[in-house]
């Protein structure tokens, strides 16, 4: 056992030992601790250096308010910064590292940053690197140069680069009474509202329910608190309208009464269980919501305030009767309030010395006198700590006079030896949510803190979240909030009793003693008090300035222990009360959330996979997937030793040569139905629809209501009031929604209904020269010669017994067939399709071979419909029909959109033989040095088997009039430059003979 | 935020897609007045209250709702499909809905 370990009490196990390492070095701990408690059982004092200047620092707190103990926790390559150690429960393999030093903690060469300390005060960044360049090392240009090594001295732990590999979920819950916080009131509130038969969910940020019932000396009914919280929560474990979450911190609440938290799952394991994620997301809706937060206690503002060994009073208390460490042997006490007297009498039960208490007020009560003799302890009333001393740990501190009416010191300062120094300056209720819900937050001058606002939602408080610090108050409190918000009538039972140690719950309103040295008001930040008074001079007189100006309380911890006495300096400065200087809204989170817990399911193994019905076959028959949007789609089927460029080169070729198939499932399919179907689609379609003859398809172009393009395919007509619509595959649901939007919104009067159809047919295109061949091998029930199935011509006929629906149009530019049969056939037609090209080299080609061949082509796609291009800008204005109104002809032919200059498709061939890439600038000259004068760039880029050549589609300035001109490509990203030829986007087949064949 | 479409009931908000201010008029489509397409196309209402809004259904049964939305509380005073109350085509144009909004 450690020396600063007691025998007994508080929640560890001391059986059971656990091994971890701190900054390399092994420490054991017991289950129960946090890293914290462990490492403070080992007599470490030193958890982190400051933002700014670097200052050892230690703990502060013991929980989720921690400033300054931040560590990265690592697990295998992935690294987490910037976690309180107050909050990770030790485990046996757990890796931690301190932060924001180097070379080392102990040794830290930026500690110099505190000898000129003035050089980093508030606005610092402001003052010194913006604004106007006056010589080399001033303003902005100075920030730049300066900028890396300030980034790297000043800051915070750093994000790792790993991928994360962990698990996150979503849940979505709902229940009648969602308590938040689990101590007295939190517990009381979860049983009465249980009690009624409400839907309880009880969550609680800490591994351990009970709140201040874990850590305090008193007792409920007769038993100590601990118990009897532990008996409560077993009473609620048992119930199954009861849903407990520990480890879950409510960090949200937004409207209608929906409140998102993160329950940390598995952090405290050293694996996780099977299936269990990370951290779970919790979007939880409640009919009514018990905010039963608890309290802050603030720290006081004094010189060295900030030294290892300086911490909060409740935090030594609870290091001391929850986790059984004592953070030092000769304790001193520094208070404006009563509360720190009863950690004084913990203290000193579990067996430290306890040499002084300082006290601001002049008067104290008998009742604090008494818990000052029952600590063994020196009254020092009317004094104030103006000094503390010792470097990575506290050695001592000096005490003065202190007048508080007036603030000024009196007389001679003494030393006092002590190794901890616990401060209190009384206490703020956590009134996050209750801020993000709604409302303004109300300053009470008695107990010096901002009280919850009036309820703009449906919540009810209890307990010290309202302001009623003491344990009896909570309990009454929480089983009336819990009633009430189960709709439940007041009860007549007895309350438990509660023994407790007195106090008077309103502080004196000091908060900052003004002495010489550095007194911090954000530990997290480095703001002293100075610098908000700096602030104040150079004319800040908005709180939200002031916080903008000096980053106080803009730290990961969101100054949750220093906004109130940042206010506070801030009225004084201003010569006004505090609520005139108003407070900071509190916005959602309350404590940092996992970026993964709020993508979850949408990465990893949760993600939603849309599957072609031939997925599998292409797998069996060694396609290489691509992921699209969140189809896979076959790039390429691969021989064994080809590369990505030879696959589909081969392919294509093989295609243009013989016959090709390739998988077009993803397509857009809507069914277009009704009476009014044909003049919906003249509305949506720059072309007409309604001349066109049943069982034949036609190529159609939609543009957006601005005029400029939105998509194309090609849409058949099965029958007079029956069309089936095929759009691009990535714009398949913004189609929908938009021919949706039309019918609901603005064309209510037609008679038309959309269905989409995509799942409901699979699809297979064949094309080349012998593809009209194969399909007669084994199409029965049509012919497919030229004269039934002419060039866009539809039949219906059957492959291997599956009715099939077939479709003469062409994507590659070969003569084609589009294929289509009910999805749960898919594999079967395109088996049969497969076997009946074998003897005439049909070839199963992917997505880059199909992109080649539409690049040779010139087709567009959503490369070059890019949301920027019109109909002209495409070469597609033969399209725009002149008889009718269409969704997009009023606004497509404005000034800017019909411009000479705007850039448009062109076809690009390298004259130097060498790749091309997509995305590269179009310019006139090259000038590697200095790369300007972009005149457009790629769009699309291939090897073309065709043509022998490197080519490219590319929308260029005015880029018809410049066909048969050279360009260069600029690309200095990958280092390619080099000439181009600029030609017609239609490189192969331009009169497009050989689908017509 | 919640809101109630009259088919499926309360729903959470991400089950529905914002489908602009319910407050624009579609001139004729026919018409080539260009400062009445240019208002549709661009123009919005951003008043601080109550908001004619469309919304659609679209993670449900995907009609288009009228819905008035406060924007400063996200309150929801009103809900009805956008094709009329029985969700079907009865209920006229955008302005005749307009018309009526005055009215
Ligand atoms: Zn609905």
């Amino acid at each position: 056992m450690s020396p600063r370990r007691t025998d007994t009490g508080g929640r560890v196990d001391r059986l059971k030992t656990i091994r971890f390492t701190f900054d390399g070095a092994p420490y054991t701990g017991h289950a129960g601790d946090t890293l914290a408690s462990a490492l403070l059982a080992k007599g470490v004092t030193l958890y982190g250096r400051s933002f700014k200047y670097h200052r050892p620092r230690g703990l502060l707190t013991a929980g989720v308010e921690e400033p300054n103990a931040l560590v990265t926790v690592l697990k295998g390559k992935v690294r987490e910064p910037n976690i309180p150690a107050t909050m990770v429960e030790i485990h046996d393999g757990l890796v931690a590292i301190s932060q924001n030093r180097f070379p080392s903690l102990a040794w830290d060469i930026n500690a110099v940053n505190q000898l000129g300390g003035k050089i980093l005060s508030a606005g610092f960044y402001y003052k010194t690197f913006m604004g106007p360049v006056f010589g080399p090392l001033k303003g902005t240009r100075f920030w730049m140069f300066c900028e890396h090594f300030i980034r790297r001295a000043a800051g915070l732990g750093s994000a790792g680069s790993a991928k994360d590999p962990a698990r996150y979920e979503r849940m979505n819950a709902f229940c009648d009474v969602l308590v938040v916080g689990s101590g007295p009131a939190g517990l009381m509130a979860a049983k009465a509202a249980a009690d009624q038969g409400a839907r309880v969910m009880l969550a609680d940020l800490e591994p351990l329910f009970g709140g201040s019932a874990n850590w305090s000396d008193e007792t409920i009914d007769g038993a100590p608190a601990a118990d009897w919280a532990r008996r409560t929560v077993a009473q609620l474990a048992g119930r199954d309208n009861v849903r407990l979450l520990p480890r879950t911190t409510v960090w949200g609440y937004y409207d209608n009464n929906t409140l998102a938290a993160l329950e940390r799952v598995s952090d405290h394991k050293e694996q996780p269980g099977k299936g269990e994620p990370r951290h779970r997301y919790w979007a939880i809706r409640a009919k009514s919501v018990v905010l039963a937060t608890g309290a802050f206690e603030r720290p006081l503002v004094f010189p060295g305030n900030d030294r290892p060994g300086v911490m909060l009073a409740h935090a030594a208390e609870r290091y001391a009767n929850e986790f059984g460490v004592l953070p030092g042997e000769r304790i001193a006490l520094f208070t404006n309030n009563d509360s720190a007297y009863r950690a004084a009498v913990a203290l000193k039960k579990a067996g430290a010395a306890v040499v002084a208490i300082a006290d601001v007020r002049p008067e104290l009560s008998p009742e604090m006198r008494k818990l000052a003799a029952e600590a063994e302890a020196e009254i020092f009333a009317g004094h104030a700590v103006v000094a503390t001393e010792g470097g990575k740990a506290l050695s001592g501190l000096k005490l003065q006079r202190f007048d508080m009416t007036n603030g000024t010191l009196i007389g001679d300062p003494r030393s006092i030896h002590a190794d901890c120094l616990l401060m209190s300056g009384g206490w703020s209720p956590t009134i996050h949510l209750a801020s993000q819900a709604g409302a303004k937050a109300e300053w009470n001058a008695a107990r010096q803190a901002f009280l919850p606002p009036k309820p703009t939602q449906s919540w009810i408080g209890a307990g010290a979240f309202t302001g009623s610090f003491s344990t009896l108050e909570a309990l009454a409190e929480g089983r009336a909030a819990g009633l009430a918000a189960a709709g439940g009538q007041s009860t007549q039972s007895m309350l438990p009793t509660v023994e407790a140690v007195p106090g008077d719950p309103d502080p004196a309103p000091v908060f900052e003693i003004r002495a010489k040295g550095k007194s911090f008001v954000d530990f997290q930040h480095d703001v002293t008090a100075e610098d908000v008074r700096l602030a104040h001079r150079e004319g800040f007189v908005s709180v939200e300035h002031l916080k903008r100006y000096t980053t106080l309380g803009m730290a990961t911890d969101q100054g949750k222990s220093s906004n109130v006495p940042g206010l506070a300096i801030m009225a004084e400065a201003l010569g006004k009360p505090i609520p005139e200087v108003g407070t900071t809204r509190f916005r959602p989170p309350f404590a940092p959330v996992s970026i993964g817990s709020l993508a979850a399911e949408r990465f990893g193994d949760l993600k939603p996979e849309r599957l072609t019905p031939m997925h599998d076959w292409h797998l069996a028959n060694g396609a290489t997937m691509y992921s699209a949007g969140l189809w896979y789609r076959p790039m390429i089927y691969g021989l064994s030793g080809e590369t990505v460029e030879q696959a589909y080169v081969r392919e294509a070729k093989a295609t243009r040569e013989r016959a090709g198939i390739v998988d077009v499932s993803t397509l857009g399919k809507i069914a277009v139905q009704g009476p009014d179907a044909a003049l919906f689609l003249d509305r949506v379609y720059t072309n007409m629809f309604s001349t066109l003859a049943v069982g034949k398809a036609r190529y159609g172009l939609m543009l957006r209501e601005d005029g400029l393009a939105f998509d194309d395919g090609t849409t058949w007509r099965l029958g007079e009031q029956d069309f089936l619509m095929t759009t691009t595959t990535a714009n398949a649901g913004k189609v929908m929604q938009h021919l949706e939007y039309f019918l609901d919104v603005i064309w209510p009067e037609l008679k038309v209904h959309v269905t989409s159809v995509t799942d409901e047919w699979a699809g297979a295109a064949i094309g080349g020269p012998k593809a009209r061949e194969i399909l007669a091998t084994c199409v029965t029930g049509t012919s497919v010669d030229n004269a039934t199935l002419p060039f866009m011509g539809i039949v219906r006929g059957e492959i291997a017994g599956v009715p099939v629906m077939i479709c003469r149009l062409s994507f590659s530019g070969e003569m084609a067939f589009e294929v289509y049969s009910g999805a749960g056939y898919g594999t079967h037609v395109w088996e049969a399709l497969v076997e009946a090209g074998k003897p005439f080299g049909l070839v199963t080609y992917g997505l880059e071979a199909l992109g080649t061949m539409r690049i040779e082509k010139g087709h567009v796609t959503g490369a070059e419909i890019d949301g920027r291009t019109t109909a002209r800008d495409l070469h597609l204005d033969w399209m725009l029909s002149k008889k009718k109104p269409f969704i997009g002809s009023a606004m497509m032919d404005r000034e800017g959109l019909i411009a000479s200059d705007r850039l448009e498709l062109v076809g690009l061939i390298a004259l130097d033989n060498r790749p091309l890439n997509g995305g590269a600038h179009i310019v006139e000259e090259v000038d590697e040095a200095n790369p300007h004068g972009s005149i457009g760039h790629i769009t699309a880029c291939c090897y073309s088997p065709a043509l022998g050549k490197h080519i490219a589609l590319a929308l260029v300035k005015g880029g018809k009039a410049r066909q048969g001109t050279r360009a260069h490509v600029s690309d200095s990203l990958r280092n390619r430059f080099g000439p181009v030829e600029i030609v017609s986007n239609h490189f192969f087949d331009p009169d497009g003979s050989r689908m017509h064949g | 935020m919640l809101i109630t479409c009259p088919y499926c009931g309360p729903r959470d908000v991400i089950e529905f897609t914002y489908q602009g201010d319910g407050n624009r008029e579609r001139p004729d489509p026919a018409s080539q007045n260009f400062e009445a397409w240019n208002a549709y196309v661009y123009d919005r209402l951003n008043p601080a209250g109550d908001h004619n809004e469309i919304w659609q259904h679209s993670g449900g049964c995907r009609t288009h709702l009228k819905v008035v939305r406060n924007t400063l509380t996200h309150e929801i005073s009103s809900v009805a499909f956008m094709r009329g109350d029985h969700g079907r085509g009865d209920h006229g144009s955008a302005a005749r809905r307009k018309a009526e909004d005055k009215s």
